[in-house]
């Protein structure tokens, strides 16, 4: 899947990228940047919130990565939020496993549980490869985080510095002309910091009802992207609006109205 | 064009040991076969019917096992319910397990008001009546005459028989028989039955939503369906009802206040649904009452939290009830989600102005067309009300008005 951004090879040195949805899915985008990164062979953590590893392995073998493989070799360490997430909400007697779930117990304790857990997995891939007799180079380490509104759904304080490519997925629901009022957590605020946070921001929305109707076995919704470049010379930023059909194994970005229907 | 059956491609798959080869031979010996289930032609996920069978091909020929459809309820809970009862009668059909949560009404009395199934390939289970069966063919007094060669061959009453359709139909003007629903296992949860614990709950959780989710995580493990348990036993499917969850009777403030206190709660209990689901062969239908609730983000994220999601508007009560244009219908439907498992993309029907009516044997959901206005005496809606407006307004004599009033005199 090509992603017509310019230079793929920047995508790479990003610092956050932000995808974002309002009334639309753009989960698709997460499974291309786990290919991708996999591919240029960087180290990954993902944190798989809202879906079993069976889907996210099954959707990368049609993509042409092996996520089993990339966790056997040390390449992808993979967090399933939701097995983990079990033992937190029905404490047992015999608690074990990790902690990195703990947001789910108390909103006060927030994300340190998971940001060490994070932490910890990111500097020990590097060390638990000297008695191995081959020790891979891997690239930068990269943070993946889907969903990051799962936090937000239950409640978490978020508040987490990461060093090195973090890309998270957070969704958005509600009309574009309301306004949040008064709920300080709401889905608006967090969006509106992360995007202050991120270097790029790919924001899916879903088109307006006629042009959907009448286009509606191609086209899907509209990514918008904010790049912003952090740089001795001041920001700025760059939007770009692409339309995308997604289709079994990947998506094709087209520009804004040269789909097939309506050439 | 089918799928390849393979381990893989379900959601609920067991984790398997990680080969030395990423590439699994995928053989169909793997595959589980359970009543009341077929694979799916997209993506080979496995299907239940939710039984109603216009549903069905909504959702893409099922409700894939693993998932949870949420369906929020129209204004009297009147048709949400019955969709329900449709999804719990369908597992007694296919011997599935039954786990029926509510906090209104005793899950007895819903249990008790499930449609009778029609049946003409359902087998009424009859232990006493089995060992019969080898004798039938001689006692019967009427012999067969032309098919003389079938005469000695075994009636087909094999308990088997209710698993080789998917879906069945239902009359809802009668109630199932209590032999057929007592043969299915059904487990309980009535909220004000649950005794009540004294620990200081969390500010996230409330107290029935954790007591339903450990009771159904020990109904999973001690049933065994749980997907790593052993194979040696044959597998079944755990179908789960949870009646109006959200409503102020599980305790919640959701559809009560505009700033709920605890307005995570329900959230938090939906993941902790989700990862039991992903875990087990079971598959629940979720109802709420969403037109209490009046946050619209909070509603989108318990949508994003449910994989499927279903949204009911009857005409009862409201002024389309008695609309020429809506008269074939009882309500409107709205799909409000449909996931993409193990996917990117599926090819689904165009879930474009569906409304749905209940027949006495049918519950069908169709898209809404509008009726060809074939001759100039009938009247067209919007022409009708205008004039009736316009009459109304004006308070003149009928004689003014040049409209199609034939529900205006004409002197």
């Amino acid at each position: 899947m090509t992603f017509p951004l310019g230079a793929e090879r920047d995508l790479l040195f990003c610092f956050t990228h932000l995808l974002s949805d309002r009334q639309s899915d753009a989960s698709f985008l997460v499974h291309h940047f786990l290919s991708l990164y996999l591919r240029a062979r960087c180290r990954v953590l993902f944190l798989g919130l809202v879906q079993s590893f069976n889907h996210y392995s099954a959707i990368s073998q049609r993509m042409g990565v092996s996520l089993a493989q990339a966790k056997e070799k040390g390449q992808l360490v993979f967090l399933e939020g939701l097995n983990e997430s079990l033992s937190v909400l029905i404490p047992q007697e015999t608690d074990t496993g990790s902690q990195a779930m703990d947001f789910l117990r108390d909103p006060s304790v927030g994300l340190k549980s998971l940001y060490e857990f994070v932490r910890s997995s990111l500097s020990s891939t590097g060390e638990g490869r000297e008695g191995a007799d081959d020790t891979e180079e891997w690239g930068p380490p990269v943070v993946l985080v889907d969903d990051l509104s799962v936090l937000h759904y239950c409640r978490a304080t978020v508040c987490s510095q990461l060093q090195g490519n973090v890309v998270m997925l957070t969704r958005c629901d509600g009309e574009e002309e309301e306004e949040d009022e008064g709920d300080d957590e709401g889905p608006e605020r967090l969006l509106k910091g992360l995007t202050h946070q991120c270097s790029l921001t790919l924001h899916v929305r879903g088109l307006p009802y006629w042009l959907l109707h009448f286009l509606r076995d191609v086209i899907e919704v509209q990514v918008e992207v904010r790049w912003r470049r952090r740089q001795a010379d001041g920001q700025y930023t760059q939007n770009k609006l692409f339309q995308y059909k997604v289709h079994d194994k990947g998506a094709s970005f087209f520009a804004r109205g040269t789909s097939s229907a309506v050439l | 064009m089918a799928a390849p059956m393979s381990s893989v491609g379900k959601p609920s798959a067991e984790r398997s040991p990680f080969n030395t080869t990423s590439f699994q031979k995928k053989t169909r010996s793997k595959l589980i076969s359970i009543p009341g289930t077929r694979p799916s032609v997209q993506n080979g996920q496995l299907l239940v019917s939710t039984g109603v069978t216009s549903l069905d091909y909504l959702l893409g020929g099922g409700l894939a096992v693993g998932t949870v459809l949420l369906i929020e309820e129209d204004r009297y809970d009147s048709y949400s319910r019955m969709i329900l009862k449709y999804f719990l009668a369908e597992g007694v059909v296919c011997r599935h397990e039954l786990f029926v949560a509510a906090a209104q009404d005793n899950p007895d009395d819903i249990l008790q008001e499930l449609p009778a199934p029609i049946l003409d390939d359902v087998a009424i289970p009859k232990p006493v009546e089995q060992p019969r069966l080898s004798v039938e063919p001689q006692d019967s007094l009427d012999a067969m005459k032309i098919a003389w060669r079938y005469q000695n061959l075994p009636k087909v009453q094999s308990a088997l028989a209710s698993s080789s359709r998917f879906g069945h139909y239902y009359d809802v003007s009668k109630t199932m028989e209590p032999e057929i629903r007592q043969a299915a296992k059904c487990h309980r949860f009535y909220l004000p039955e649950q005794p009540t614990h004294s620990s200081p709950t969390h500010s996230m959780r409330l107290e029935s939503y954790s007591a339903l989710l450990k009771s159904l995580q020990e109904v999973i493990h001690r049933e065994g369906f749980d997907v790593a348990a052993p194979m040696s036993k044959s597998r079944n499917i755990l179908r789960i009802g949870l009646h109006s969850l959200g409503s102020a009777l599980w305790g919640d403030d959701l559809c009560c206040h505009d700033k709920p206190r605890n307005s995570r709660a329900l959230t938090t209990f939906l993941y902790g649904l989700r990862a039991l689901l992903r875990s087990s062969l079971s598959v629940a239908v979720v109802t709420l009452p969403s037109h209490l609730i009046q946050d619209r983000a909070l509603m989108g994220s318990i949508t994003r939290l449910c994989d499927n999601a279903i949204a009911l508007e009857s005409f009862k009560g409201s002024e389309r009830e008695t609309n020429p244009l809506y008269k074939d219908y009882h309500g409107l439907l709205y799909v409000r989600q449909v996931p993409h498992l193990n996917c990117l993309a599926s090819k689904l029907p165009d879930h474009k102005d569906l409304a749905f009516k209940l027949k006495r044997k049918q519950f069908t959901v169709e898209r809404l067309h509008l009726p060809p206005d074939l001759s100039e005496t009938v009247s067209r809606v919007s022409r009708g009300e205008l004039a009736a407006a316009a009459t109304a307004a004006s308070a003149a004599s009928a004689c003014g008005s040049g409209s199609s009033g034939n529900k205006h005199l004409d002197f």
